[in-house]
This record gives structure tokens, sequence and C-alpha cells, in this order.
């Protein structure tokens, strides 16, 4: 695996902290604009917030330098920028609207990098959950089922009963879900991908393997579907869809497994716009949006008014007006973006996700072994995938589907889920790039060698 | 496996570029395509959030924003003397959009002008939101509520002009409308309001003042004359004194008013037809200087163009090419003739300044929130029509004035019911046909000294030109004059 290694300079580390440096400062600068939008004088909570963010970006960094020293030194930054300007945007669509979120997603940022740097201190080899792999794929299933607990669940939300209360926080299980799936998908496709790659049935003109091999995977895959299609959750199950054959096409190198993905998806996709009404709304939608501009393609036509005010430069952060567009703090993120930062800042949002992408994908690459290979490659079409579901349904796109921008939208599973996603992605990256320099070994327990 | 992951790569820098393209589209190529969506309430809620200077008359805002509690739009347009000026300031409305002056001059009243981009830049830093800018009409107060007062309820429509500016004193039409409900916040409220207005048959919508057509009649011979002036004639010119003129190549003959000749004697004096407006003397000149000389003349004075008045305005209307029968009845302002009731009071006081089309305006100063004056009035000959703003020479200018002095003061003028003590006061009065049957347009064009010059039309009316629009014309000039 190891053909090349994921270095930026000599010193990962040291980059990392001016990066990070720039994120808190960038972010610390947008909250200011955003203050100065609604009175002329500095903010008195500006220099608590930027202190209390460096602070954050302090332990983190840390964390990663004791802990993984080799690691990407990009994702931290860019993850921690866009969840700067997250919080910003969250902020910024509560003074518009009169809700009181910000402060929640503070917190949430504080436990999901806990969380994070608690990942990166425990988990010190990324192949100890390989080994867990069914344990993996029944935490999936328990944690996709667990909204309809009684006791558990926090109702129907939105049309949809996904979330849990664990603490008197609302906690959305789906989105640590697809982690722990990816990982029983890495684990399993790693010890199957020998005799996946084997072409021994022959139906019609495709050659297929035993069914005995693929079973376990489709009655896996299909049970995470169908419940997540069941919770009409189809962003979701999008999501899991795409990561799960971006996976296959990796661990067997063919080409007939995404083709033949494709065609079960077009079968599916038609069998649920027969049977749900809610599946053909959202498609209409799509088609034809100005039909019912203030029923049901709300959402949508006030997205495009939105991004279509800010136009190339935006109006300018604090002058758009996010309560016009429902979902602004969760969803629609984007487009509060869009509208006050214009194209230009929707871009710039847009490069840091490829970013993200494209060094996820060298990770994969230069993974020591094939485990990690298949964890990178499934993380990384995760968070790159739901980017693109989310920001193209909301600019027409592909139709809408609910689902939050990765690190920007209000929300503490999912922000949680990600930078956990992003901890295993420097763990990986940490791996490799260690095996490389010949330092096989780190101080610290539970990094043995393989 | 590196080179599927390489695939997958591929895949999703794909993707991303559909995004990008994406959004290029919708916020550069659809951008004004979704903006002036119907269902698009962003741009005129931004606007809303403005404080839109006010429209003022004298020292009194005739049109100003004030400020609501809660709703999205932030603050309300609102109208004090709503049916005086309505035609002027037109609404400002959430579902209509804008008319009159809110529209024309909806950059100055927002603010959004380029003198003030840079003013822009540093409050936007501040984020502080700018008001708008003051506009300040030429409209005379009391010759506006003379003109309202004058006309007492009928349809028609008065304008006056100061001659030595082209600023308008005066610009009233009935019938009028309310702006203020069509101006509210309430949706429901506006399309009640606007529903009986738009299918009212008396079309309350309509600024007879600048957007309707008639028929000038009598007071076409002002341009008449001057042409024949222009060509060298004389006022004391003389034509045979007829009952009615037999027009070549028709059996259409044109009589005088009442059927009678044109007063004593054989012969008539070009004064003399002018002064009674006799019909004969001046089909009889029309066909003698011919379509294209009248055609030119009118042009010259602004027909077939537009007028650059802030407010929109309806092209006045002569053929460039007629035949005989259509010429005669030209040159006695019927027919194929039209004329708005602001073309016609730019004729009199182009006559009124010596010679000068000047442009005509409504705005005198344009006025920063913090009382800087941005622009003042447009003054300046109208150089558009051939002539470049000069449709007579001085000296016919002059003659003319004595024509239209003559036809309001001398012996049996039409006009004399214009007439002002102690003032210099000239005119021509027009009694239009419009239909077989129907009830005549009465017109009276003219001025006082060289103050103002004035235009009335009063569509089927009861009477003449002289008896009806004399008298109204006299109101408003004599409001006009007293400062």
């Amino acid at each position: 695996m190891t053909t090349g290694s994921v270095v930026i300079g000599d010193a990962p580390r040291a980059t990392e902290a001016r990066l990070l440096l720039g994120a808190v400062l960038i972010t610390s600068a947008a909250g200011v604009l955003l203050g100065w939008s609604r009175s002329s004088e500095l903010p008195p909570a500006a220099l608590v917030t930027g202190l209390a963010l460096a602070a954050i970006a302090t332990v983190a960094h840390l964390t990663v330098r004791v802990t993984a020293p080799d690691a990407d030194p990009i994702l931290l930054p860019i993850a921690f920028l866009l969840n700067g300007l997250g919080l910003v945007f969250v902020q910024r669509v509560d003074l518009a609207t009169g809700s009181e979120l910000a402060a929640a997603q503070a917190v949430w940022t504080a436990v999901s990098v806990g969380a994070f740097c608690a990942l990166l201190l425990f988990l010190r080899e990324v192949r100890v959950l390989g080994r867990l792999q069914y344990t993996f794929g029944l935490l999936t299933i328990v944690l996709l089922l667990s909204p309809l607990i009684p006791g558990l669940t926090a109702g129907v939300i939105n049309g949809a009963q996904l979330w849990i209360d664990v603490f008197g926080m609302r906690f959305q299980p789906g989105e640590l879900a697809k982690l722990t799936m990816v990982v029983f998908l890495a684990a399993y496709l790693e010890r199957n991908r020998a005799l996946l790659s084997v072409a021994t049935q022959r139906i019609g003109p495709v050659l297929l393997p035993a069914p005995r091999h693929l079973a376990p995977l489709l009655v896996a895959t299909g049970a995470a579907l169908v419940i997540m299609a069941g919770l009409r959750d189809l962003g979701s199950a999008l999501l899991f869809f795409g990561a799960f054959l971006a996976m296959l096409y990796v661990a067997t190198g063919r080409m007939a497994y995404p083709v033949l993905g494709m065609v079960a998806f077009a079968i599916g996709a038609t069998i649920a716009y027969r049977l749900f009404g809610h599946v053909r709304v959202r498609v209409s939608i799509w088609l034809d949006p100005w039909s019912d501009v203030t029923g049901t393609a709300y959402q949508l036509a006030q997205s495009l008014f939105a991004l279509a005010t800010g136009g190339l430069t935006g109006t300018g952060l604090g002058f758009g007006r996010p309560q016009d567009v429902p979902f602004s703090a969760t969803d629609a993120i984007f487009v509060v973006i869009g509208e006050e930062l214009g194209l230009l800042g929707a871009t710039a949002i847009l490069l840091l996700y490829l970013t993200i992408a494209m060094r996820g994908l060298k990770i994969a690459q230069t993974a020591r072994d094939e485990f990690s290979t298949l964890l990178a490659t499934g993380l990384t079409v995760l968070i790159a995938f739901q980017t693109f579901v989310i920001i193209g349904g909301l600019t027409r796109l592909v139709p809408l589907t609910g689902i939050t921008l990765p690190f920007v939208s209000y929300g503490g599973s999912s922000l949680l889920s990600n930078y956990l996603l992003i901890a295993l992605l420097l763990r990986i990256s940490d791996e490799s790039r260690a095996a490389v320099l010949g330092r096989s070994t780190q101080p610290g327990p539970g990094r043995a060698r393989p | 496996m590196n080179r599927q992951i390489g695939r997958i790569g591929a895949v999703v820098l794909v993707l991303f570029g559909a995004l990008f393209v994406n959004l290029n589209v919708i916020t550069l190529l659809q951008a004004d395509e979704l903006a002036n969506h119907p269902a698009n309430r962003r741009v005129i809620i931004r606007e809303y959030a403005i404080e839109r200077g006010p429209i003022v008359v004298g020292e009194e805002a005739i049109a100003r924003s004030v400020p609501t509690e809660g709703g999205q739009y932030r603050y309300l347009r609102v109208y004090p003397e709503p049916e005086l000026y309505a035609h002027i300031t037109g609404y400002y409305s959430i579902v209509l959009q804008r008319s009159g002056l809110e529209r024309a001059l909806n950059e100055e009243l927002t603010g959004r002008t380029t003198e003030v981009v840079a003013q822009n830049l540093g409050e936007l830093l501040g984020g502080a939101q700018r008001p708008g800018n003051a506009v300040e009409l030429t409209i005379d107060r009391r010759a506006q509520e003379a003109a309202r007062d004058a006309l007492a309820g009928r349809e028609g429509a008065v304008v006056a002009i100061d001659p030595r500016t082209g600023a308008i004193l005066a610009s009233y039409a009935n019938p009028t409308f309310d702006p203020n409900p069509l101006s509210s916040h309430d949706t429901r409220q506006i399309n009640e309001a606007w529903a009986p207005l738009r299918d009212d048959p008396s079309r309350p919508l309509v600024d007879r003042a600048t957007g309707e057509l008639y028929p000038p009649g009598s007071t076409f011979k002002v341009l008449v004359a001057a042409a024949a002036l222009e060509a060298g004639d004389d006022p004391a010119r003389t034509f045979p004194n007829e009952a009615t003129f037999d027009v070549p190549q028709t059996t259409q003959n044109i009589s005088n008013a009442g059927g009678v000749r044109c007063g004593e004697g054989d012969e008539v004096t070009l004064q003399t037809g002018f002064r009674r407006s006799c019909n004969t003397v001046f089909a009889r000149l029309g066909l003698e200087l011919g379509d294209d000389v009248l055609a030119a003349q009118a042009e010259a004075f602004g027909f077939n163009r537009t007028p650059p008045l802030e407010l929109p305005v309806a092209d006045s209307r002569i053929p460039l090419e007629q035949d005989v029968p259509a010429t005669a009845q030209s040159a006695i302002g019927q027919r194929d003739v039209q004329a708005t009731v602001l073309q016609m009071a730019m004729v009199a006081a182009t006559v009124a300044n010596g010679g000068q089309l000047l442009r005509p305006h409504l705005v005198q100063t344009v006025r920063g929130p913090d009382g800087a004056v941005l622009r003042g009035p447009d003054i300046g000959r109208w150089e558009g029509p051939p002539g470049d703003g000069r449709p007579v020479s001085p000296r016919t200018a002059q003659q003319l004035r004595s024509l239209m002095v003559d036809a309001v003061t001398g012996p049996g003028a039409t006009g004399s019911s214009a007439a002002i003590d102690g003032v210099e006061v000239g005119g021509k009065t027009g009694t239009a046909q419009t239909a077989p049957g129907a009830r005549p347009v009465a017109w009276f064009i003219g001025f006082a000294g060289d103050e103002v010059a004035v235009a009335v039309a009063v569509p089927d009316a009861d009477g003449g030109g002289g008896a009806i629009a004399a008298p109204i014309a006299r109101a408003v000039m004599t409001a006009a004059i007293r400062d």
C-alpha cells in the first residue's frame, strides 16, 4: 500500500499549527464582522469566543501531536475552519430568526473535539477496528433502530423518527451508524475481497461471485438501506449506498459492481417512487419547482432566490435574509453562506470540501494495509458525497433531501460523527507515514507492531 | 486498488465541478430572472428596509415613508394628499410594484444613485442603512390646487409650465385615485383596492395630462399659423371670407362653427381668422402649406417624439404624409392629429418664451439625507426634435404671441374668458370633435405674461373651449402668477 506518503513539509505538526491559527483567525474575524453588521461597537463576546476557539484548537492540536505525530496536517484545520464558519453562520441564523442554537452548537463543538481527541488517544491502531467487524455490523443496526425504542426516542420530528434523547440533548444515532457501517464494510471486504473478485456464477451476461460470499454483504447493506428508507431518511440511505459501492469497487477492482449497483439503485428508486408519496413529491419539486413555489417547493425556491440575491460577492455577512429559507441553520445553511458571501464564498467552501476529499483519497491510496485503504475510501466518499447531495439538492442539481452540510450545519450528532471521521483518517495517515519513516512504534500504550 | 481510488477521485472532481458550474449559473446567469420572479419577495423586502426619501412640494412631503411596528416591511409609504398628486407620485406597492415618480425616480428615492456609492461603501462597513434622497418638485401647490378646484370633478386635465425654464407648475388630471391602499403592506387590501380601479370604465389610473391623446382641435391652429409665419406669411394676409370651404377630392367640406362666415367683409385676415377660430381660413391655409410642412412644424414642436419628462408621456401624433382631405382636417386639429395636454402646454410655453422648446421637468432638486443638493433641475432646450428645440424664430414667436393675445382680448375673441386684469394673457381655444354626435373635447392653451403657460383639455364637455376650458386656464394661471 505504501507507494507514497502523505507529507506536506518535513514538519506536519508545525504546518497544522499554523493552519489552525489561520482557521481561528478567520472564524474570529467573521464573528466580528457579523457583530458589526448589527452595531458599530466591537462585540464583547468576540474576544471570549476567539480565545475559546483557540483553546479548543490547541487541545486538538496537542492531542494529535502526541498521539498521531505523523498524521495529515491539512484535515484538522479544514474541519476546524468549517466548524468555526458554521458557528458564525448558526449565530447569523439566530440573529435573523430569534432561535438560540449557537450556544448549543458551541457546546457540541467542545464535545465533538473531545470525542475526536478521545478516539485518537484510545485507538492507537486502526486495525483493532477490523477485528470487530460483526460488532460494528450489529452496532449499526442497533444505532439505526434506536430511535424506535420507547423511552429513548425523541419522537417524530419533521416527518421522520430519527432522534433519541441523551441527557436532555437530542442526538441522531443514524449519523454514527454511517461510520460504524463503513467500518464493518471495510473489515468484511478486506477479508473477502479475493473471493468477491473472482466470478464463478454466470447470470445472463454478468459474471458474479458465489452467492455464499456475496450474501452477508447484501443482507447487511439491504437491511441498513431498508431501515433508513423505512425511517424516511432517504439522504442517509443515499450516502451510505454511495460509500458502499465505492468500497466494493475499490476492494474488488471490478467495474461490474458499481454498474450493477446503479442498476439496483435505478430499480430501487423506481419502486420508491411508486410506493412513497414523499419521494414523488421530491422528484416533482426537482423537475419543476415553479409550479408550487409557495407549497412543497418553497424551500428550494427560497434557496435559489437567496443564492441569486447573493450574486458574485454576496450581500455581506449579516445582510441577507436567512429567515426566508426554511431549515437555514441545518440543511440549508450553505444557502445562507451563498447569499451573504456570494459565489466567491460558496466556492471557497466547496474547495475546502474538495480538499478534504482529495486528501482523504490520498490517505486511502497510501494507507499501509487494505483494511485502512478501504476504511479511508469509505469515510472520504461518505463526507464528499454528503456535501454533494446537500449542496446539489439546494441548487436543484439533484432532488433535495434533508441532510446536513458536514461541520457547518447546526446539529451535534453530525458534528460529532464528522470529527470522529476525521480522527480515523488522521489515525490511518499517521500509521502509513510512521511506517514509511521507519517509526513503526510510537510511545504510549496500544500501539503495537501489527 | 489505487487505480480504483484514483477513478473515484475523478468522479468526485466531476461532481464538485458540476456543483461549481451550477452555482455560477444560479448566482450569475439566472440572477436577474430569479430576482424578478413573482414569488421572490427578497428584493422588495430589501428595498422596503430603506427609509425611502420623500417627494416634496413646497415644504410639504406629498409622499413619505413612515416606520412600521413589526411585519417584514420596515417602512410604509403614505400620501397625505393622495388624490391631488396621485398621477404624479404614482403608488409604491409590494404587489403592483411602482408607478409614476415612485417608479421613475426609484434610484434617487432609495439612494442608490452613482453619486452616493462611496458613502454607501463606508456605511456598509459600519452596518448602517442610509436613507434615500428627498426629491423636491417644481409643482406650485396653489396652481395644482387651482387646477383641481377649477375642474371641479369633471373629467379632464391641466398642465401648467413655467415658460422660462420648462418647469411643470401643475399637472392634474381627473379622475384620480388614492395611492395609499395600493401602497399598503397588506396584499388583500391592495387587491381589493386595485380591482375596482382597474375595472372602472372611467379609467382613473390613466393620467390624462401626459398619457392620454386627444384631437387638439383649433388649438392646433397655433401650429398652422406658426408654419405660415415661418414660410413668410404676415398676420395681415387676407383670405376669402366664406362659411364653408370646399375641400378638393371630397364631399366632406369644412365649415365654420355655427355655419357662419368669418366676421364682416369679403376678405378676412389671418389674425381675424385666428381670433375667431375660422376653420375655412385654416383649412385653406393648411392645404396651401401642404402635409409635409404641417408635419415638419408639428414635429419641430415635439410631435411624433416622446417629451423627456420624468413621467411616461404618450407621443403626440401627426402623419408625415396625408391626402388632401386629411390635410385639411389636420389643419383644424381633427382626424389623424392627436396630442397630449402636456404637448399643447409645451407649445404655449414655446410661444410665451420667444420660441424655445424647453425640456419639461418635474424635479427641482434631489437632496441627500444630510440636505446636500445632489442635483438641480434639468433646464435646457429639448434638442431631440428637428430644429434643435427652436421650432420657430423669435420673430415668428412674437407674431404668434400677438395673435394669441388678440384671441383673448380682441373683438369677438373666442378666448375672452381667460383674460386676467392687469396681466397680458394670450391663448387659443379649441372644440374638438371625437366622433359624430359625441360631445367635444374643450381645449384652451395659453399663457399669462412670461410666467406661466397652460393647457386645459376637458373631454365630453357640455360646451366649447371658450366656455369650458378658458375659465379653468384662467384660474390656474391666476394662482401661478400670484406669488
